[in-house]
């Protein structure tokens, strides 16, 4: 297959139109905005549609009608764009509606700033909106993951009849990469794809009585509010974590990253080791649901310290880091915020710092 | 073999499209890995822009290093910002038409070219970029001269008219980085 040089918001949209999805709503906003500028020249091109709300609530609400009526559907924003959101995927999870959405992050909290930071981690995997519902997100550390991940997003999406969060940042949608792309939906399979959804979705025509085209954000009654609840955390709760263990076998540190991040870190592992330093990394392909069973592979009577790098201050994925080590070493953190890129040195210099301990 | 490469200037000089330009062409004619990641303010225009490329023959790790090999400053603000950046042994371009500081450095080696004058005297002020692209090319060789030409020439390939004007900036660059070699 050729390889294309993309940048990982245009490869993110192109993977979603070859996955099938027919519908993008989104409001602008940095760095992301080459994610409804692409949807904007090429849903036309395959019979989709492209709208640019006048808001994100707006554009949510579109998407989540959109999806309501069998259309695979997306929208994407940045950090406080997608908090403004945040109701709205949480009436699609209450309603199991499937939708893909992205977030390119950047610095925050408030509105922040425009460069890439891993700022929204409690919001990406522990409250995207009232209520407690989960979502599968993933954190993609390359565009070529980008593109996979969003293609199998949509399939993830219709399958458990849930949102599912691509949860990039700034360097992964503005940096231009090669890809493979995967193969395009053929028109026949999208459609094939909508017929399938027949028995819930508001599609609208040759239903039989017992079909109510009508979607339910909530339940009039406390009983059926609960069973929907227990039905949901059921499903959550079937959800596989997907990580990548680089050399953690015979680790002395245990570098632990997701996303970009995770990307410097890795290439900080093949330097150091040629240093003679026993590095290895512990990657989550998914946020959510967390790995915590890959931090049970490091072998802690070795292990000196598992090192937290990551683009947010105050640090919020350590905290899922600590739940998985269990006390069993100590955790320290390596950490940069507001819009600062992780820096190799940095990495490098706490991973020496540990080591001449 | 990583070869990082930093160009920086403000707002409309070109700055991404050189970056772009090289990158794709690597991306094109290749196997090896190579990023491209732009940096910038709000400011629609003015302010400042660099870019990182970083080529490869292993995977990329920081698509935005701490040490670059190559650096091309197109204004003085740029010389400041990221001189201490270049290892040393690394490779300076400058754009001479406007950069005219003394370089406090003797450790790197100095390529110049008053890339905004040629591009002036050529008729159009916007193919400084491609001149420099030229310049870098033809001093490092990191990608074929003919490469990087042909995907010039297809990005362009919507406004032919700009070709003969572009193809002649490029082979300009081409000799000025050549003959420092």
């Amino acid at each position: 297959m050729a390889r294309v040089f993309m940048k990982g918001c245009e490869a993110i949209a192109e993977a979603a139109v070859r996955a099938g999805c027919r519908f993008f709503a989104g409001y602008p906003i940095t760095p992301q905005n080459e994610i409804p500028e692409y949807f904007a020249r090429r849903m036309p091109e395959v019979g989709g549609t492209f709208v640019q709300g006048e808001s994100e609530v707006a554009s949510i609400n579109m998407v989540y009608g959109a999806a309501s009526a069998g259309t695979r559907s997306m929208t994407s924003s940045s950090s406080p764009g997608v908090a403004l959101k945040s109701e709205g995927i949480s009436y699609c999870a209450s309603a199991r509606i499937p939708m893909v959405y992205a977030n390119i992050s950047r610095g925050g909290p408030g509105v922040g700033s425009i460069q890439p930071a891993q700022m929204d981690y409690f919001q990406a995997t522990k409250a995207s909106g009232n209520g407690g519902f989960r979502m599968r997100v993933f954190a993609p550390s390359t565009v070529q993951e980008a593109v996979d991940m969003t293609y199998r997003a949509f399939d993830y999406a219709d399958q458990d009849r849930n949102p599912v969060l691509i949860l990039a940042d700034g360097v992964i949608g503005t940096m231009m990469e090669p890809v493979v792309l995967p193969q395009m939906k053929s028109d026949e399979e999208v459609a094939a794809i909508k017929e399938s959804k027949k028995s819930w979705a508001c599609i609208g025509h040759e239903l039989d009585y017992a079909h109510r085209a009508w979607i339910q954000p909530g339940q009039w009654s406390t009983a059926v509010q609960q069973k929907c609840n227990e039905e949901a955390a059921e499903l959550y709760a079937s959800w596989e974590p997907e990580v990548e263990e680089y050399q953690v076998e015979d680790a002395e540190i245990v570098i632990t990253a997701y996303g970009i991040s995770a990307r410097i870190s890795k290439s900080v592992v093949d330097m150091l080791r040629k240093e003679g330093i026993k590095v290895g990394l512990i990657r989550p392909v998914t946020v959510y649901p967390f790995p915590y069973e890959a931090y049970d592979h490091i072998d802690y009577s070795k292990c000196k310290a598992v090192l937290d790098v990551e683009m947010s201050i105050p640090a919020q994925f350590v905290e899922d880091v600590a739940v998985a080590v269990k006390e069993r070493c100590p955790i320290e953190t390596c950490l940069c915020s507001g819009g600062n890129i992780m820096s190799r040195d940095a990495v490098i210099a706490a991973v020496k710092k540990i080591n001449e301990k | 073999m990583e070869t990082n490469l930093c160009v920086a200037g403000f707002g409309g000089q070109g700055v991404m499209t050189l970056g772009k330009f090289l990158a794709s062409a690597t991306c094109d004619s290749t196997d090896k890995n190579v990023t491209f990641f732009p940096s910038y303010g709000a400011e629609q225009r003015g302010g400042t822009a660099n870019c990182f490329v970083v080529i490869s023959d292993e995977m990329v790790g920081a698509p935005l290093g701490d040490v670059m090999d190559d650096l091309i400053v197109m204004n003085g603000p740029s010389l400041n910002k990221f001189l201490g950046t270049l290892k040393p042994g690394g490779n300076l371009f400058i754009n001479s038409s406007i950069v005219t500081d003394d370089i406090e450095r003797d450790d790197v080696k100095i390529i110049k070219a008053p890339v905004t004058e040629m591009a002036l005297e050529m008729g159009n002020a916007k193919v400084l970029n491609v001149i420099m692209l030229g310049v870098y090319v033809g001093y490092t060789e990191v990608v074929a001269p003919e490469i990087v030409w042909e995907t010039i020439e297809h990005k362009l390939g919507k406004k032919p008219k700009l070709l003969p004007l572009n193809k002649e900036a490029f082979e300009k660059g081409l000799e000025i980085g050549r003959s420092q070699r």
